[in-house]
């Protein structure tokens, strides 16, 4: 575990750079702790794959700790919580299941990603829908859930430049992790298919479809199964 | 009553400080692209730093009082105009009602904010009134603000002006933004993956902010840099000044609508105190990127937020004595 400042108002724990559920274990263990325990001065906390980031309030050390060293501060909740961690280890999360459509206009990288992986594009859907994946994180948009590991032969490198604008239900690849774009936006992923569940409603009460923890599989559907979804929901 | 946009500006959003504790659900803070000019407009009108004020770029929106505010600008400077009369960036005026507000230039700096006392009367999202572009909600109807819109004022005047007052002092805020352009930065968790020629170019060559820019990042257009090896980053943490490699060696700027988590190598993070200004640059113009350590980020810091401390004691006294004369005249 490495810790240094990502900038004056917020610390880095980093364990590694790699997706390993064990190292997510430790992950989801300090952020739940950390947000168990009441810590004034915290203004958010971002648990990610294999790192966790706290961002401070810097006006609030200067009103209430002027003189502390907010990062330093921030340092020992970190020592303390892992010294002590909160018990219990992270629930089972619910599996998901997610239609997905690989066809055509849908799936604007499949076929370069299969040429580039030497599979047919159905192959590539076949392993993609495969294994049950973890969510690791919710992050870079509102109910941006980054799952995996992928199967080694579709792993695939971010594009080299993003696209300006990824329709909201894309489902992409980068590197060895999966995940879908709540909303449409600019994105670096290489697109895959397309769900048409909304992974993000900011009028439900709970605004965000997955939790970090929950085991996600992929379903195969047809473009017209896509639409008759889409227009029930 | 309200703030009625009669023809709206390039991307006019309301923003706050920001809205934080969402991190873990992907939602990012937003909040003003300069928060330190959000920060000033504020203090100018008597309101608390945070307030929601009006973010605008140029071309800016005509604006109509439909009812007498107490308004202050702060930030860009797009020569604003009052009923025909030149009002000066960071000088708290008396609008009356059915005065107009245009901006008729673009002189120095790229966003504008407008505060009025009391605030904006908007229905907040998680706790704050910054709009979020990206999910569609906040602010006013979660987007930028269209002709026709209204920002209804959370207060009435007390007073009723018979006409506009300039008030006759101005905030000095040279102070609050870095002299020249030069903008400091931290190395990122990722900085020694860059080569070392690559890391000397960082720190010396001339670069420029794209005109294809916008409240999330910003191209930052000079030579390309080089990594010492392919990376691909396992997702994490970026911030508001995080500084990208793409992998064609270009780089990206993060600005308040940036996203929570990126899996671009971070080699750089702007000091928090430089990137107000670095967000007030303007594209095409050369700026310098210069390495600092943990410590100079800290101070400056420090020193900004205690210049804005001064400064909001300063406007108060002056809101005070403005007060006391009104009412020794009557």
């Amino acid at each position: 575990m490495h810790i240094q400042p990502l900038a004056e108002h917020a610390l880095l724990v980093h364990w590694d750079n790699r997706i390993d559920p064990q190292l997510h274990d430790a992950v989801q263990a300090l952020y739940r702790t950390l947000s168990a325990t009441a810590l004034p001065g915290l203004r958010d906390l971002l648990p990610a794959y294999a790192s966790l980031t706290l961002v401070l309030d810097l006006d609030y050390f200067d009103r209430e700790q002027p003189g502390a060293d907010p990062l330093l501060v921030a340092r020992n909740w970190v020592a303390a919580a892992v010294q002590a961690p909160v018990l219990g280890t992270i629930a089972i999360g619910r599996t998901v299941e997610i239609p997905v459509c690989y066809d055509g206009a849908f799936a604007p990288d499949l076929e370069v990603l299969a040429e580039r992986a030497g599979l047919t594009a159905a192959e590539v859907v076949a392993l993609h829908t495969g294994p049950t994946y973890r969510v690791y994180l919710i992050g870079f948009l509102p109910g941006f859930a980054y799952m995996g590991p992928v199967e080694t032969r579709i792993a695939m490198p971010r594009l080299a430049r993003p696209r300006g604008r990824v329709p909201a239900g894309s489902v992409g690849i980068a590197g060895a992790q999966t995940g879908i774009y709540p909303l449409a936006s600019p994105g670096g992923w290489n697109l895959i298919g397309r769900t048409p569940l909304p992974l993000f409603d900011p009028q439900q009460p709970e605004p965000v479809l997955l939790r970090p923890g929950d085991q996600v599989r992929f379903r195969a559907i047809n473009a017209d199964a896509f639409h008759q979804i889409e227009q029930t929901l | 009553m309200s703030l009625l946009v009669q023809k709206s500006g390039l991307q006019d959003t309301v923003q706050d400080a920001g809205r934080w504790g969402y991190a873990h659900l992907g939602i990012h803070a937003a909040g003003a692209a300069d928060p330190v000019a959000l920060h000033v407009a504020n203090l100018l009108v008597g309101n608390a730093p945070n307030t929601a004020a009006l973010e605008m770029h140029f071309p800016a929106p005509h604006l109509r009082f439909e009812k007498p505010a107490l308004f202050a600008l702060a930030g860009a400077d797009f020569r604003a105009e009052l009923d025909g009369r030149e009002v000066p960036v960071g000088t708290p005026v008396l609008a009356t009602a059915g005065s107009t507000l245009v901006f008729r230039q673009h002189v120095r700096g790229m966003r504008a904010y407008l505060a009025v006392q009391g605030g904006f009367a908007l229905e907040s999202w998680l706790g704050s009134n910054s709009t979020d572009l990206l999910a569609g909600v906040g602010g006013l109807h979660g987007r930028a603000l269209l002709a026709d819109d209204r920002l209804p004022f959370r207060q009435t005047l007390s007073e009723a002006p018979l006409g506009n007052i300039i008030f006759p002092w101005s905030a000095r805020v040279s102070d609050l933004y870095p002299a020249g352009s030069v903008f400091r930065f931290l190395p990122g968790p990722e900085y020694d993956l860059l080569d070392a020629a690559s890391r000397e170019r960082l720190a010396t060559a001339e670069w420029r902010l794209s005109r294809q820019s916008n409240r999330m990042a910003c191209a930052v257009e000079g030579p390309a840099l080089a990594l010492r090896e392919q990376y691909e980053l396992v997702s994490s943490a970026v911030l508001p000044g995080t500084v990208q490699v793409l992998p064609d060696g270009s780089m990206l700027l993060l600005l308040a609508d940036c996203q929570t988590t990126g899996g671009y190598p971070r080699v750089a993070q702007v000091l928090a105190a430089d990137l107000p200004g670095l967000a007030q640059h303007r594209p095409g113009d050369g700026f310098y990127f210069c390495p600092a350590q943990i410590e100079e980020a800290a101070a400056a810091a420090r020193r900004q937020r205690m210049l804005l401390r001064r400064l909001g004691i300063g406007c108060a006294a002056a809101i005070m004595h403005h007060r006391l004369h009104r009412f020794s005249q009557r």
